[in-house]
């Protein structure tokens, strides 16, 4: 069967990304969400031939993680949003926990004084703001290191620092986005209403913010997603907020298109069709998953409406851009077969070179007629809301998906469909 | 059978082919009778050499044929007449016979057949004796008969020879009496002949003279009568010159004659009849036919163009016309009734002309008639925009029926079926506008509600409240559907002549009025409707919910009942008669339906938006960590449940109550089992008290929690209990995820307890179950204690005193 057992992380978490560098193992990172506990950043292994699921925990001591993304350069390296908020408050009110708890295995304990006075420092400061930073695993655990059981988490490691995204002139970061088939050197991160483009210098241990841009308007704008475009040489970012999406240029920091009121409410999330430049897809509150060509931006090329709540996370999938994922705090995961507005509206377009003439004429037949867009399959492992989805960045037909009560599940895509598209 | 089989064509296959084996047994009895060996040798052998080579030559003959002698043989001989040994056979040959009796039968047989055929020699020879004696008698009297006529022949001979000499001599007597006549007679017939061409000759004579005077008379008639008698024999003896004289005469006062006529036609001032005589003597005066029929229409044309021009002067470019009756009416009486004239005539004086005249005057009519129809077209054109419907089909009427007398003469010109034509466009236009108008009937009654809708509320006093606007749009609607059933009746009334054509009998009734105008009212009804849930303003919600709500219980309505009353209506004013599918009932009441579910639904989205973005906005914007202590229940929530109550009265107006589940007791008076009950359930305590360990018990409590699905946006049912408990889960569910997003500190925490606790309070009793409340704010106060890094809850008494403050 295609769905794997899911995964129980033990504590709140929203933020879910593949380890974007990797392409040989599927490997997710997980960041969890604790006002109470350390934060970890657990390191998802599935080894597929033997359906197994390996985790490597981090600690990720600054605070809860509301963003997570990985470089698309090195194995190692990842970004994450935080709150530098309330963390350690187990510490300075041990009275309110009754002792160690071990949920998920994770260790309260080992806290060095330093860092309960930040967290008192912190904690005096009423005011939550959420930061950015660019991190370096430990070396051993890049490529995932399988000697090391799930239940032993004493010896849990913790993440490098490699630099501050300075937002303190800019407000809250929403999120950071790295220039996709990058160096791993550019990244984009959003800060309340402004949309600031790093580079990261001297192996990344300092980040210089190129350039910026903000969004100016009455009420209190703010960027809730973005996404950077992996075509016209990746010189374009697309951002939402409120109901509007935006496209922008990084070279000038100056807005291409404008979509406003792309849904009837929050636009939660938006995704790049990874082989068709001008489309892309969003995702909001009015529970719809709207398809954009950004060229003609009056209507969506295409709407969906299957999910009952809002949608929090839309994909396409890397390489069959048909294949799209949602997650939506309906608790459910809908992948949806968009074949009418993909790249391969008549099936797959079999290669003259890879295959002989009497069996590329067969193809051509079968593949004559349009095929139907269609729901192809419903997931409802997820007994909270879904607030992460994503693709393995080796497996083009496995994905993630993570609820809010820390449940990972792994899902396959059903193995007709891939025959299908394949074939 | 060797030497055949030698000469067979096929020797290798004899036993596998059969026709190869018969084949050679032909080719062997073609080869000559062998001796005793051939095919055809019977065991009765001795038959002599005829009939052998006869049967030889069939041989011959049948594989010439490709018959296979074996199958001749085999037939069985049956009566042969030629069989020798046949008794009663022509060529029955006593010595054959008996030599087979005596070759083939035992003794006993020989003596049967004997004594057989003794007894059948004598019963023969006493049958011919009988028939001798009974013969014997008739033969006698036979024999005196004719010898008595042979006598009486004798007698009557003599006196046919006296005849014969008397008849001679009258003969001859008789001829030599003619002879004497003979000179006398010869006589008086030629004084007879003088007699006559005396006459004749005094007649041409005066023939000059009588034509001038009957010219001068004004008889023409007459004088073409005369004229006519003595053309042809001036034409054969215009050689004599005294003749030729008259005859010169004659041809100048018919030319004068002539003359005159075209004249009197051409003034035509004395109307069509005499045209018509005029017309009838030209042609006796031997006048070119076509040149008289193009005449004759011509002049027709200029009156009928006169007809035409007075009938568009009616029509005007600007002064308003006379009514479309009087127009009809004019129209029928000048220009119909003269073509009819017109044709009537033509048909009378050029029936000779046959086809090609005949044709003429159809050309000659569809022409006219098409100016005339596009002259009623005009006029009927302006007639469109009033809704009343008599005027115009009496008109139709008296247009239609007028046309029929001229459709009738000409039915070459098919003006009765383009006046059909005419009917049944105008027919469909009108159904085109009555549908037009029902459904600017419809959009004005939405007007008016909206505008009621508006309308500020004076202090105190209700507007028009929603069911009795309900009511309003209903029974207007259904007047206006009445209305202009009732108008479109009149086409297919009894007594108006184009009612019995099949269109107005069957494709009017059936595809017009019951499909295009009341379904198709119905349908747009429904698609108006519809397009109220996909306006993109989602957020401003230009529509207000009060008008959604309302559309759709006036769907659900039109479900029910209406929609089957009106097309019972309909069916039962148009007797449908013809076999077009139409729409079943049953259809329009499903898509009505969805109509309803989908304006209910869509209406429960807004409703629901309007209270999320109230909740969301206070989550959103509050700073829940520096919050104090809470003292009261925050305003927005007081809003949300007046809010909700305004709803819930709103829909209960127009909505049945709907079922709940049945309810505990004291429902009212349910704490937060968070506080209240935690610590005996154990049901969230890990996250607020010390005391219980936090294990995985708490996750797959949730999980137990949330076994049955809560589908936030889901379709609701038809009454009121299912739309607020669809607006408060969409409430709820935003109020979760938005608090799920903030950091709370300990009093912030403190006053969502108090806020969801106040929700719980008051909220309960709008739902189908109350658990389902309960579930989301246990919830909602879980995921807050969750956001919450100092999580120390407020008693439960201290919640209760405070929501109850008020």
């Amino acid at each position: 069967p295609p769905s794997r057992p899911p995964k129980v992380l033990g504590l709140q978490a929203r933020a879910l990304t593949p380890q974007t560098a990797e392409t040989d193992a599927i490997r997710f990172l997980v960041g969890t969400q604790s006002l109470k506990y350390d934060n970890q950043i657990h390191i998802i292994d599935f080894d597929d031939e033997n359906n197994i699921i390996n985790k490597n925990v981090l600690l990720h001591q600054a605070g809860e993680i509301w963003h997570i993304s990985a470089s698309p350069a090195d194995r190692g390296v990842l970004a994450t949003c935080y709150n530098r908020g309330k963390c350690g408050f187990s510490e300075l009110w041990p009275d309110a926990f009754g002792g160690v708890l071990s949920l998920d295995s994770f260790s309260a304990l080992g806290k060095s004084p330093a860092q309960l006075l930040t967290a008192l420092a912190t904690a005096s400061d009423s005011k939550v703001l959420t930061c950015a930073a660019v991190w370096r695993m430990p070396k051993e655990l890049e490529s995932g290191s399988h000697e090391s059981p799930d239940d032993s988490s004493s010896t849990a490691q913790t993440l490098e620092l490699l630099c501050h995204l300075d937002n303190t002139a800019h407000g809250n970061m929403a999120c950071v986005v790295w220039e996709p088939m990058g160096d791993g050197k550019k990244i984009i991160s959003l800060a309340d209403n402004h949309i600031l483009l790093w580079d990261l210098q001297e192996s990344s241990s300092q980040a210089v913010l190129a350039s910026s841009a903000s969004l100016e308007g009455k009420g209190q704008l703010k960027f809730t997603s973005g996404r950077w475009s992996p075509h016209h040489n990746c010189t374009q970012v697309a951002t939402a907020n409120d109901t509007t999406l935006r496209g922008w240029d990084t070279r000038s920091m100056s807005q291409i298109y404008c979509i406003e009121n792309a849904h009837g409410q929050l636009v939660r999330d938006l995704d790049f069709n990874p082989n068709k430049q001008y489309y892309l897809a969003s995702c909001g509150d009015d529970c719809k998953v709207k398809f954009w060509d950004t060229r003609n931006v009056t209507e969506p090329v295409k709407t969906l409406e299957e999910h009952s709540h809002w949608v929090w996370n839309v994909r396409y999938n890397h390489s069959h851009d048909q294949l799209v994922l949602t997650g939506s705090s309906d608790s459910r995961v809908i992948l949806s077969n968009m074949v009418s507005i993909s790249s391969e509206p008549f099936g797959h377009l079999v290669d003259d070179d890879d295959i002989s003439d009497q069996e590329d004429h067969r193809s051509e037949e079968k593949s004559k007629e349009p095929l139907q867009d269609n729901i192809i399959a419903t997931y409802e492992e997820h007994e909270d809301s879904v607030y992460a989805v994503d693709w393995s960045s080796a497996d083009p037909w496995l994905f993630a998906s993570l609820s809010y009560d820390g449940r990972l599940v792994i899902n396959r895509v059903p193995r007709a469909l891939k025959y299908h598209i394949l074939l | 059978m060797a030497p055949g089989s030698a000469s067979s064509p096929s020797p290798s296959f004899p036993a596998l082919r059969p026709w190869a084996a018969v084949g050679a047994m032909a080719a062997a009895a073609a080869a000559g009778p062998g001796p005793g060996s051939g095919p055809g040798d019977s065991p009765e052998g001795p038959e002599g050499e005829a009939p052998e080579r006869r049967r030889k030559a069939h041989g011959m003959l049948k594989l010439y044929y490709g018959l296979s002698e074996g199958e001749a043989a085999g037939r069985p001989a049956g009566p042969d007449p030629l069989d020798p040994t046949d008794l009663n056979g022509a060529h029955f040959d006593p010595e054959v016979y008996l030599d087979k009796l005596r070759r083939e039968c035992p003794l006993a047989q020989l003596m049967d057949s004997e004594t057989d055929m003794v007894r059948q020699i004598r019963a023969l020879d006493s049958d011919m004796q009988t028939l001798v004696y009974e013969n014997y008698n008739k033969f006698i009297s036979a024999t005196d008969t004719i010898r008595k006529m042979k006598n009486d022949f004798r007698k009557m001979e003599d006196e046919m020879d006296r005849l014969a000499t008397n008849m001679a001599v009258i003969t001859d007597f008789s001829a030599r009496i003619s002879a004497t006549l003979q000179d006398r007679h010869e006589r008086i017939t030629k004084l007879a002949g003088v007699h006559a061409l005396l006459r004749k000759l005094q007649f041409l004579f005066e023939l000059p003279s009588r034509l001038t005077k009957c010219v001068e008379l004004g008889a023409y008639g007459q004088a073409v009568r005369y004229q006519g008698r003595a053309q042809a024999v001036l034409q054969q003896y215009q050689h004599l010159p005294s003749f030729r004289a008259i005859q010169d005469d004659c041809q100048v006062i018919t030319a004068r004659l002539a003359q005159q006529l075209r004249q009197r036609f051409r003034e035509g001032g004395s109307g069509a009849p005499e045209q018509a005589e005029c017309v009838e003597l030209l042609l006796a005066l031997g006048e070119p036919a076509e040149e008289l029929c193009e005449e004759f229409l011509a002049h027709a044309r200029g009156r009928l163009e006169e007809e035409l021009r007075s009938l568009e002067a009616e029509l005007g470019p600007s002064p308003p016309a006379p009514d479309v009756l009087e127009f009809t009416d004019h129209g029928g009486s000048g220009f119909v009734g003269g073509l009819c004239q017109v044709a009537a005539a033509y048909q009378e004086l050029f029936a000779a002309q046959g086809p090609a005249g005949a044709e003429r005057l159809a050309a000659f009519a569809r022409e006219l008639g098409s100016r005339y129809f596009a002259l009623v077209e005009r006029r009927l054109a302006q007639e469109q925009g009033g809704g009343d419907n008599s005027l115009l089909v009496r008109a139709l009427d008296r247009f239609h029926r007028r046309l029929r007398a001229p459709g009738a003469l000409l039915a070459a010109a098919g003006l009765a079926e383009a006046a059909t034509e005419i009917v049944e466009r105008v027919a469909r236009e009108r159904l085109g506008h009555h549908l037009q108008g029902l459904r600017a009937a419809f959009l004005g009654c939405l007007t008016d509600v909206r505008q009621a809708l508006a309308a500020p509320r004076v202090a105190g006093k209700e507007g028009p409240g929603l069911a009795e606007l309900l009511a309003n749009v209903a029974s207007s609607i259904l007047s206006h559907i009445k209305a202009s059933l009732a108008a479109v009746h009149l086409f297919t009334a009894k007594e108006v002549s184009f009612s019995n054509k099949p269109y107005f009998r069957g494709e009017f009734c059936s595809q017009g009025v019951r499909e295009g105008l009341i379904v198709g009212f119905i349908r747009s009804m429904c698609q108006t409707a519809q397009s109220f849930c996909d306006s993109p303003g989602e957020k401003g919600g230009a529509t207000p919910p009060a008008l959604l709500l309302l559309l759709s219980r006036l769907c659900l309505d039109y479900e029910t009942a209406t929609i089957s009353y009106i097309l019972t209506l309909t069916d039962e004013q148009f007797l449908v008669q013809d076999q077009f599918p139409v729409t079943p009932v049953s259809t329009l009441c499903a898509e009505a339906r969805e109509t309803a579910r989908r304006l209910l639904t869509h209406y429960v989205k807004v409703q629901g938006l309007v209270i999320s973005q109230m909740l969301r906005k206070s989550v959103e914007t509050r700073d829940w960590l520096s919050t104090l202590e809470p003292r009261n229940v925050r305003a927005v929530m007081k809003r949300v449940v007046e809010d909700t109550t305004a709803i819930d009265v709103q829909v209960g107006l127009l909505y049945e109550e709907g079922v709940r589940k049945a309810q505990s007791s004291d429902s009212s008076k349910r704490t937060f089992s968070v506080y209240s009950s935690s610590r005996q359930q154990g049901r969230y305590a890990p996250s607020y008290t010390p005391s219980a360990p936090m294990d995985t018990n708490l996750l797959s409590n949730i999980q137990k929690l949330f076994s049955e699905r809560i589908d936030v946006f889901s379709p609701v049912e038809f009454n009121k209990v299912s739309v607020l408990t669809g607006i408060i889960k969409i409430s709820l569910k935003t109020l979760l995820e938005c608090v799920r997003l903030r950091t709370f500190g300990r009093f912030g925490l403190q006053q969502v307890q108090v806020d969801c606790h106040f929700l719980q309070l008051y909220l309960w009793r709008f739902v189908a179950d109350e658990e389902l409340v309960h579930l989301l704010l246990d919830e909602v106060v879980a995921s807050a204690a969750l956001r919450c890094p100092d999580p120390v809850p407020m008693e439960p008494s201290v919640v209760e005193v405070i929501c109850e403050r008020g």
